[in-house]
C-alpha cells in the first residue's frame, strides 16, 4: 500500500477562473484533493465541471488562478507534460481507440514512460524488447486487476459499454497516474450498472489511487465520496462531506430550481 | 461418416504461425526466382513498376492507414527523389546509392515542411494542402530549368551498377533492387506497427484529443509520419527514374498521387498485405486490359466504385483474429508480478 502523506494535498486549485466571451464558465473556484481520497465535483448541467477537468488537464488555460499537483504548478504546462506529472483522465463520452485491441489501448497509456526510439523498434534492439515486454506485462497486470484480462485481445469497439469505461480507466492507470480524473463515469448507465461502477471506484481507491470524480447525479456519488464540491453556474456553492452537502439549502435550490419556480407552478 | 474419418489419423495441421512462415518463405522464393522464368522486357518492366508502386503505397499507408492523414501530394516526394538522384548522378557523377540516400534526405526535409501545416489544419483542408504541394513541385520542375532541364526533361538516366554488375531491366538487376527496397520497407512497416511509434500513429488516427491526453506529442508524430512517407517515396522515386530512363514534369502528375491513394484504399488501409494486392490490380489491370483500349479506364473506375460500395475496408482490410502476440518473456514478467498493481505503480514512479 502507498503510504498516504498527511497534510499534503495531491491536487490544489486556487481561485481558478475562465471566461468564454462574456460567460464565466469557471468563477473563482478553489478546491483540493488529498492523497487516496475520492472527491466528487457535482452540479447541474452546464455548471462548469467538465471545463474544470479541461483546465486541470491543460486543454484550456485559466484566466486566473493556480493549479498545483504536489509542488508542481500546472498552469503553463501542456497536456502532455501534465500527464507526466501523474494525472490522467477519462472522458464523458468514451474515447477509446476503437481500431485497437484492449491491450493495445492500455499500451498507448504506457507511451509516456516508454523510452526506446524508432531506431530501437525498427531493429528490435535489446532495449526495445526489454521495455516492450515489461510494458506488456504491466498492461496485462492492470487488465487482470480490473477484471478485463479475458478481453485483452478484443477490439475496443466490440466491448459492452461498462467494459469500455473500465478500459478507459485501465488506459489512464497505464500512464502511471496516481490521480485519476473520471468524467461522469456513470453516464448512460442504468442503476445496477452505476452501482457496480461505484463499487469499482471504491476498489480503485483501495488500490491506492486518488480519484476526482465528476458526476451529474448526486445519489450516485453520495456513498463513495470522501468529500463533495458542488458547482453551479461556474462557482462553488457548497462543499464538505456528502451528508452535509446533501442537506445544504443552496444545493437543493441549485438542483430543484429554488422557490421561485415552485411558486410559478 | 464421422466414424470412418476418425479411424484415419489425419496429420495435424501446423499452427497458424508455422503456416505463415512457410507461406512467407514460398512467396519470397517465388519472388527471387521470378526473373528466371524468362519474362520479356515488357513484363519485367511491369513487375518493376508494380514493385515501385507497392513501396509507394506502403509509404502512403504509414500516413493514411496508420496516422489517418490523407495526402494527395505523394508524387511530389517521388519527383524529389527521382530528380535528386538523376541530377546528382548525371551532373555531379555521384555514386548512385549515395544519390538515392541524399534524395531520401531531401524528401525528408520536404516531408517536415509539408508536415508543419498538419499541426493547424485538419482533414480535407490538409489534403488540399498536400495536393497543392504536389503541384508546386511539378511547377518547380518546369521553372527551375538550369537544374531540371525544365519541360525538356532529363534523358538517358544511366543504369546503376553494384560491384561492376549493371543493375538493368534486362538482366533482372533492377528487379532485385526494387525487391530489396520492398523487403526493407515491408519489414520497417511491420516493426513500426507494433511499437510505441506505430501505436501513437494509430491512436492519433482514431482520436487526436484522447491521444494528447495519453501524453502523446501529436505534433511530433504527425510530422514524423509525413517524414517517413516522404523518405520511402523518395527512395522509390529514384528507382522509378532508373526504370523509366527519362523523367519530366509529366511523370509525376496528380494521377500518380491518386493512383497511390487508390492502391492503399483498394488493398486495405493500415495493412501491409493490402498494398500488394492493390498495386497488382491497379497497376497491372491497365496493362492486361490493353485490348479494351480506352474503355479500360472505365473498367478501372467500375472496380473502384464496386469496391467502395461492397467492401469499403479494402480487399484485404480485415482485422486480425489471432490473439495479440505476447512474448514469452512478457508473460513470465506478468505471472511473476500477478495482481500487484500497486507495487508496480509505485516502482514505475521511482
Amino acid at each position: 500500500m502507498k503510504k498516504p502523506i498527511m497534510n499534503k494535498n495531491i491536487l490544489e486549485v486556487k481561485n481558478l477562473s475562465l471566461s468564454f466571451g462574456g460567460i464565466k464558465a469557471v468563477d473563482d473556484v478553489s478546491f483540493n484533493v488529498g492523497h487516496n481520497e475520492v472527491v466528487s465535483l457535482i452540479g447541474p448541467n452546464g455548471a462548469g465541471k467538465t471545463t474544470i477537468f479541461n483546465l486541470l488537464t491543460g486543454f484550456y488555460k485559466p484566466d486566473h488562478g493556480e493549479i498545483f499537483k504536489g509542488d508542481k504548478k500546472l498552469n503553463d504546462k501542456s497536456p502532455q507534460e501534465i500527464v507526466k506529472t501523474g494525472i490522467s483522465r477519462t472522458f464523458q463520452n468514451i474515447r477509446l481507440f476503437s481500431d485497437m485491441r484492449v491491450i493495445e489501448n492500455v499500451l498507448v497509456g504506457t507511451h509516456i514512460r516508454t523510452k526506446y526510439s524508432l531506431f530501437d523498434s525498427t531493429f528490435r534492439t535489446r532495449k526495445y524488447r526489454k521495455e516492450e515486454d515489461s510494458n506488456t506485462a504491466y498492461a496485462m497486470t492492470i487488465l487482470s486487476t480490473l477484471g478485463l484480462f479475458d478481453k485483452k485481445d478484443q477490439f475496443a469497439s466490440n466491448l459492452p459499454y461498462g467494459d469500455q469505461r473500465k478500459v478507459e480507466i485501465a488506459r489512464a492507470i497505464a500512464t502511471g497516474a496516481e490521480l485519476l480524473l473520471l468524467d461522469e463515469p456513470a453516464a448512460g448507465m442504468n442503476t445496477n450498472e452505476s452501482i457496480e461502477l461505484m463499487d469499482f471506484v471504491k476498489y480503485l481507491k483501495s488500490l491506492g489511487f486518488t480519484i476526482l470524480l465528476i458526476e451529474h447525479d448526486m445519489s450516485v456519488v453520495m456513498n463513495i465520496s470522501d468529500r463533495v464540491y458542488v458547482l453551479d453556474n461556474g462557482s462553488l456553492i457548497s462543499e464538505g462531506i456528502p451528508s452535509v452537502v446533501a442537506n445544504d439549502a443552496n444545493v437543493i435550490e441549485a438542483y430543484l430550481g429554488g422557490t421561485l419556480n415552485v411558486n410559478n407552478q | 461418416m464421422k466414424k470412418l474419418f476418425s479411424k484415419f489419423d489425419f496429420p495435424k495441421l501446423p499452427k497458424n504461425d508455422k503456416l505463415k512462415i512457410v507461406f512467407l518463405i514460398l512467396a519470397l522464393t517465388f519472388l527471387i526466382a521470378l526473373p528466371f522464368f524468362g519474362f520479356s522486357n515488357y513484363w519485367m518492366n511491369n513487375l518493376v513498376k508494380v514493385g515501385v508502386y507497392i513501396v509507394l503505397a506502403l509509404a502512403l499507408n504509414i500516413l493514411v492507414g496508420y496516422t489517418g492523414l490523407v495526402s494527395l501530394g505523394q508524387a511530389g516526394f517521388v519527383a524529389i527523389g527521382a530528380y535528386t538522384m538523376t541530377v546528382l548522378v548525371k551532373d555531379y557523377q555521384v555514386n548512385f546509392f549515395v544519390s538515392v540516400l541524399i534524395g531520401g534526405l531531401i524528401a525528408a526535409i520536404f516531408g517536415v515542411l509539408l508536415g508543419l501545416p498538419s499541426l493547424r489544419v485538419r482533414g480535407t483542408y490538409l489534403t488540399l494542402i498536400t495536393l497543392g504541394f504536389g503541384e508546386i513541385i511539378r511547377t518547380i520542375i518546369i521553372v527551375w530549368e538550369p537544374v531540371t532541364s525544365g519541360p525538356m526533361g532529363i534523358r538517358n538516366i544511366p543504369t546503376p551498377s553494384l560491384f561492376g554488375l549493371e543493375l538493368s531491366l534486362s538482366n533482372g538487376g533492377l528487379y532485385y533492387l526494387v525487391l530489396a527496397l520492398l523487403i526493407l520497407v515491408v519489414l520497417f512497416s511491420h516493426f513500426l506497427f507494433r511499437s510505441k511509434t506505430g501505436r501513437a500513429f494509430r491512436a492519433i488516427k482514431v482520436d487526436e484529443p484522447a491521444s494528447i491526453m495519453m501524453g502523446i506529442n501529436t505534433t511530433y508524430y504527425k510530422t514524423l509520419a509525413f517524414v517517413l512517407a516522404a523518405v520511402i517515396s523518395g527512395l522509390a522515386g529514384s528507382i522509378y527514374a532508373i526504370q523509366l530512363g527519362y523523367i519530366d514534369q509529366n511523370t509525376f502528375t496528380f494521377d500518380m498521387s491518386t493512383l497511390i491513394l487508390s492502391i492503399v484504399i483498394l488493398g486495405g488501409m493500415g495493412t501491409i498485405r493490402g498494398m500488394f494486392i492493390g498495386a497488382i490490380i491497379l497497376v497491372l489491370l491497365p496493362e492486361v486490359s490493353r485490348a479494351l483500349m480506352a474503355y479500360r479506364f472505365v473498367l478501372y473506375g467500375v472496380i473502384l466504385v464496386i469496391m467502395m460500395r461492397f467492401r469499403p475496408q479494402g480487399i484485404l482490410g480485415w482485422k486480425p483474429k489471432k490473439p495479440y502476440h505476447v512474448t514469452k518473456n512478457a508473460r513470465m514478467l506478468f505471472e511473476q508480478g500477478h495482481g500487484e498493481l500497486v507495487k508496480l505503480n509505485i516502482s514505475n514512479q521511482e
